[in-house]
């Protein structure tokens, strides 16, 4: 790892400012993506804004509203009562990433500004209807994340926090890679308050996307068997040892149902 | 409490673990250390054409950096194979150099080029990075099936890249069995290549003195004392006076810490160069998966050959083995003597014929990982079996019933005499504990949930503690395989046990010391087991092959046996008796008829003080020293009983019953018995469900270089164990113990296999069985059926 200059400033605008400053700055939260990374030598920011000092973390639980502040780690979104009773999908999913010591420092704010194309968080932000809010603006979920590893912020721009819309009922079925851990597909199925149905996946694609035609026959019918006889293109999907665009696009059909099923 | 043969003894090592103090190589630290970095190629195979450094600043902190001409300067032999092999036509094998620094060459990814030394572990690691290599990139085989006709040319004295082309057996017998046969089992499998993965990575720290002109060495070995005599003999480095290897605490080995590697010499010798300054190296893990040694890494055909009744007339098989770039240590041995010695598995076959070709691939080099050629061999003959059972329509049980051995001692075809045990004895109670009767049933349960349920068997028979040494000499072996033992007892009647083994994980401070309890009838905590310093213990020859139950502790038993009789001839002065009428029992001496007796404490203070009986008889102290050769290997044996299910829309395999009912002769403690079956079946689950080293064909790299792709078994994977056991003594060693360490890991992929095949209803797939290779084949599966 090579030497940096750390901060900790504990307002936003002071973290902007400081990421303004450096010539090649990096936000730190939880670290659990970037400091493996700089101990690999594949990134040497010369400074290291730490998020940490901002105190924003912790989840406000409203009647049609979840709202996740940026650094609340993933085990505190998944054992939150609030969130188990008015998402319960959100909860779970946040339970079922990586291991202990990774979800008691992984932040929903590193996982989306990183956005992995293996990572959970997407699915939900999409598959939800989210909002993310950060330091300048609000973006909508189906707008943020733009293509591997790359979302809609600008260097200098903080996520703050996550809006989620509570559902009707929704259920994340997840697919490990066996080795890793992270999503080799996952599915996120939501029904919304307005009666409109979301099917977004993670892990298959460059970055996750969602699934219109099974979204239309769950609207019209909301059960596994209508979504049977739907499958994803395998062409542009995710290829490495683990899984074949052809196993894939399987999957996601299969995960979809069993999302399905397991909605509430 | 019983401490004694047979009792379930908590660790005494544990406290020292799971505190935090234990002392392993990365934990010691020596006065005006440096730390060493090593620059590893990063291509499969190269020519080396320079190797510049750049003006390090004072702010940089190299002290010195080496290449394989510095080592040629100095002289320092390569690394070296220790089991000569000849080849079919009589030819020795063809072991290409291995420098400890690469000279002219690179030949896998990772292999060791240069290596820097600085202050800090930071500067080195930064400075290696600033050394410039310029390579000459050569053609690459890293696929053991092709490298026999690649234009890769790895090594120049081995023409077509083969090391040796060997066979055993005989030919004419097995072509004569094939052709009476009623039915022939063909069958073609790879075993797939595995990386070790101990928790603590291979460390170093060598350091020379040069007022005493001496060098120590702290290492990760698993045989301090081989390494020693190889640095000194091979190397020549220093007379093994001059140099001292230490192996302290060490986290686990599974044959990968048994070798000598080029990192601990280059670190040893390298010292002197620097004058005299200890050089530590810890290796990173992704080095230790490119550079440790790998396991298995075979591609076989195999036949059975049967009559209408199911009896095995005949076995022949071809084995394509790679080495990687290099013979390792013992690398030569592994698909050869601890391989096909063991097809004949548990039955009685009259005549075996295999041969085996072993080949350089540009890939790390290959050698004994636990279970080393036994897993290889038990995997080909249990899965031909099964095969063969279910091609003629014989319910498995009862074909491996039909062909087991059940007279002792039995001769098989291949070298081996097994000389006790009792399969069927192992099958029956396996077939109980797994509820064999009702596995119909369950599979139709497991239908109904949409769940495709197998059950797959795996009757093994491995061979431990190889030895007499006479014998493994005759076959190749540079070494003996034998062990010592030294039993100090002190005047107070506490003990120190002095061992050639070496404990990384297989708990002897425990197990050894309830050898020495049971037998002198001492407390288990005033007895010490010390081992792994060539300045405290005399020679040894370490731990592995399941070898320090049946032969270290062998050992002791002999050391026990002498000391138990000086003991004797002393009492007797003391308590003015016959030494006829000194009786021992409990940890006391009483004279036969009276009341007088001595506690085994008395005892040794009167032999210490020496005031009772004449020195010039019997030599004051009580100290005794023991070597021990067994006369022959042990043959530890079992049934395991392997029941899965398959989730046919994912692929995804749950193991949901296993059952192992293993004979291990004597046990001496339940409890770290069961733990080495329960790791040992755990392992082989990896290797056939989750574990596969992967190299790019096209590129050469190791595409499996971290735990991000490569799939350690995880405690979701496995389930809850039925153990059982049987007993048959061994009779070749004073304890009846055959070894537990290595028959896990060497039972369990072929039960996996053999349970997958069966839900699957097909002959054929390949380890590790990935949820995504499932799917695969139920795919074809359905696209031959439609
Ligand atoms: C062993 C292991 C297993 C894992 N398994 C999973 C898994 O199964 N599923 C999964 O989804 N993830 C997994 N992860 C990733 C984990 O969820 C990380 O926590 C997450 O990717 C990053 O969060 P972080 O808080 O650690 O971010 P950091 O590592 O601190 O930062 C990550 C990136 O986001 C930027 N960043 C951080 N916070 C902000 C912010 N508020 N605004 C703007 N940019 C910001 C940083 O500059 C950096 O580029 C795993 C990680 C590990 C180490």
């Amino acid at each position: 790892m090579e030497n940096f200059i750390y901060h900790r400033p504990t307002k936003p605008a002071d973290a902007v400012k400081a990421m303004k400053d450096a010539a090649d700055g990096k936000f730190l939260s939880g670290g659990m993506t970037l400091l493996p990374t700089m101990k690999q030598g594949l990134a040497s920011p010369s400074d290291i804004i730490d998020l940490g000092g901002l105190g924003n973390s912790g989840v406000e639980v409203g009647a049609d509203k979840v709202t996740v502040k940026a650094g609340t780690v993933h085990a505190n979104v998944a054992i939150d009562k609030g969130v188990k009773k008015a998402i319960p999908a959100l909860a779970a999913l946040a339970g079922g990433i990586g291991d202990p010591h990774v979800r008691n420092r992984g932040t929903i704010g590193g996982s989306i500004a990183n956005n992995d194309p293996a990572a959970d968080y997407p699915a939900a932000v999409v598959g939800l209807n989210a909002t993310v809010v950060t330091s300048a603006r609000s973006v909508p979920g189906d707008k943020f994340f733009t293509d591997i590893f790359t979302t809609a912020l600008k260097d200098d721009e903080i996520v703050t926090a996550v809006e989620f819309p509570v559902p009707k009922r929704a259920a994340y079925v997840k697919f490990p890679n066996p080795a890793s851990r992270y999503a080799m597909v996952g599915v996120m199925v939501a029904e919304l308050k307005d009666g409109s149905v979301r099917v977004a996946v993670t892990g298959a694609g460059p970055k996750v996307f969602r699934v219109p035609e099974m979204e239309k026959a769950l609207e019209a019918n909301f059960s596994a068997d209508a979504i049977g006889g739907i499958k994803v293109k395998a062409s542009g999907l995710n290829s490495d040892m683990h899984a074949s665009p052809e196993y894939r696009a399987h999957l996601v059909t299969v995960l979809a149902r069993r999302a399905v099923a397991a909605a509430k | 409490m019983d401490t004694g043969i047979g009792a379930r003894v908590k660790r005494k090592e544990d406290h020292r673990f799971i505190t935090g103090k234990g002392q392993y190589t990365d934990d010691i630290n020596l006065k005006d250390q440096t730390y060493a970095y090593f620059v590893r190629s990063p291509h499969a195979h190269a020519t080396i054409k320079s190797i510049k450094e750049p003006e390090w600043a004072p702010e940089d902190g190299v002290v010195a950096v080496f290449t394989g001409e510095h080592v040629a300067e100095d002289k320092i032999g390569g690394l070296i194979c220790g089991w000569m092999i000849h080849s079919k036509d009589g030819s020795p094998m063809k072991a290409g150099p291995h420098p400890i620094l690469a000279q002219g060459k690179a030949r896998y990814v990772g292999d060791h080029v240069a290596v820097v030394i600085a202050e800090t572990k930071e500067q080195a690691k930064a400075a290696a990075a600033r050394v410039d290599v310029t390579y000459g990139v050569l053609p690459h085989v890293v696929d053991v099936a092709k490298a026999t006709k690649s234009k890769a040319q790895i090594h120049d004295v081995a023409p077509d890249n083969t090391v040796f082309e060997w066979s055993l057996g005989d030919k004419a017998a097995t072509e004569a069995a094939f052709q009476r046969a009623h039915h022939v089992t063909k069958l073609d499998l790879v075993n797939n290549r595995l990386i070790p993965n101990a928790m603590e990575p291979r460390a170093a720290i060598g350091s020379y003195d040069s007022g005493s002109d001496h060098y120590t060495l702290y290492t990760t070995s698993q045989n301090p004392h081989v390494a020693r005599l190889v640095i000194s003999a091979f190397h020549g480095l220093a007379p093994e006076h001059k140099l001292r290897v230490i192996a302290p605490d060490v986290g686990g080995g599974f044959g990968s810490k048994i070798f000598i590697y080029a990192e601990e010499v280059v670190c040893v010798w390298a010292s002197k160069r620097i004058g005299g300054r200890p050089i530590k190296w810890t290796a990173e893990r992704t080095e230790s998966f490119l550079a440790d040694a790998h396991g298995r890494d075979h591609v076989t055909h195999a036949e059975l050959a049967m009559d209408k009744d199911g009896h095995i007339l005949g076995l022949k098989c071809h084995t394509l083995a790679s080495m990687g770039a290099y013979l390792s240590t013992f690398a030569s041995c592994v698909p050869t003597y601890l391989y096909a010695t063991l097809l004949s598995g548990q039955y009685a076959i009259p005549a075996i014929y295999a041969e085996v070709d072993a080949i350089y691939t540009n890939t790390a080099p290959v050698d004994a990982y636990r279970g080393a050629g036994r897993p290889e061999a038990t995997y080909l003959v249990e899965r031909i079996v099964e095969t063969a059972a279910r091609e003629m329509k014989i319910d498995p049980a009862e074909f491996r019933r039909r062909n087991f051995v059940t007279t002792f001692p039995h001769q098989t075809p291949v070298i081996m005499t097994y000389d006790a045990g009792d399969y069927d004895a192992s099958l029956k109670k396996a077939l109980e504990i797994s509820d064999y009767k009702g596995f119909p049933a369950r599979k139709a349960a497991a239908a109904k949930q949409g769940k495709l349920r197998g059950i797959g068997f795996a009757n093994y028979i491995e061979a431990c503690g190889i030895a007499p040494s006479a014998a493994v000499g005759s076959l190749g072996a540079g070494v003996g395989l034998w062990e010592s033992a030294e039993v100090r007892v002190n005047p107070v009647g506490t003990i120190e046990v002095l061992t050639g083994s070496h404990s990384h994980g297989q708990g002897h401070e425990t197990t050894f010391a309830q050898l020495v309890s049971d037998r002198l009838g001492v407390d288990i905590n005033s007895v010490a087991i010390v081992h792994g310093d060539t300045d405290k213990v005399q020679f040894g020859m370490g731990t592995y092959g399941s070898r320090s139950g049946a032969v270290g502790m062998s050992a002791i038993s002999k050391a026990l046996d002498k000391v138990e009789a000086k003991a004797r001839k002393i009492a007797a002065h003391v308590m003015e008796a016959a030494e006829g009428d000194i009786e021992f029992k409990n940890g006391s001496f009483s004279v036969k008829g009276t009341d007088k007796k001595m506690a085994f404490g008395e005892v040794a203070l009167a032999a210490y003080v020496a005031h009772k009986f004449p020195t010039s008889e019997i030599e004051p102290g009580l100290k005794e020293t023991a070597f021990y050769d067994p006369s022959n290997f042990t043959f530890p044996a079992g049934c395991h009983i392997c029941e899965v299910e398959i989730d046919s829309e994912t692929g995804v395999t749950e193991i949901v019953s296993w059952t192992a009912v293993d004979d291990f002769g004597t046990v001496i403690n339940p409890m770290i018995v069961e733990g080495q079956v329960h790791g040992g079946i755990t392992q082989g689950i990896g290797q056939a469900l989750t574990e596969g080293c992967v190299y790019d064909s096209e590129s050469g790299q190791l595409l499996t270089g971290s735990y991000m792709d490569y799939c350690m078994p995880r405690a979701t994977d496995v389930p809850s164990f039925k153990l059982g056991f049987t007993e048959t003594k061994c009779p070749s060693n004073p304890l009846g113990m055959k070894g537990c360490g290595e028959a896990g890991a060497i039972a369990a992929p072929a039960a996996v296999m053999n349970a997958m095949t069966d839900a699957l209803g097909v002959k054929d797939l390949a380890m590790p069985a990935s949820p995504h290779t499932v799917w695969k084949t139920l795919q074809a599966t359905k696209m031959a059926a439609e």
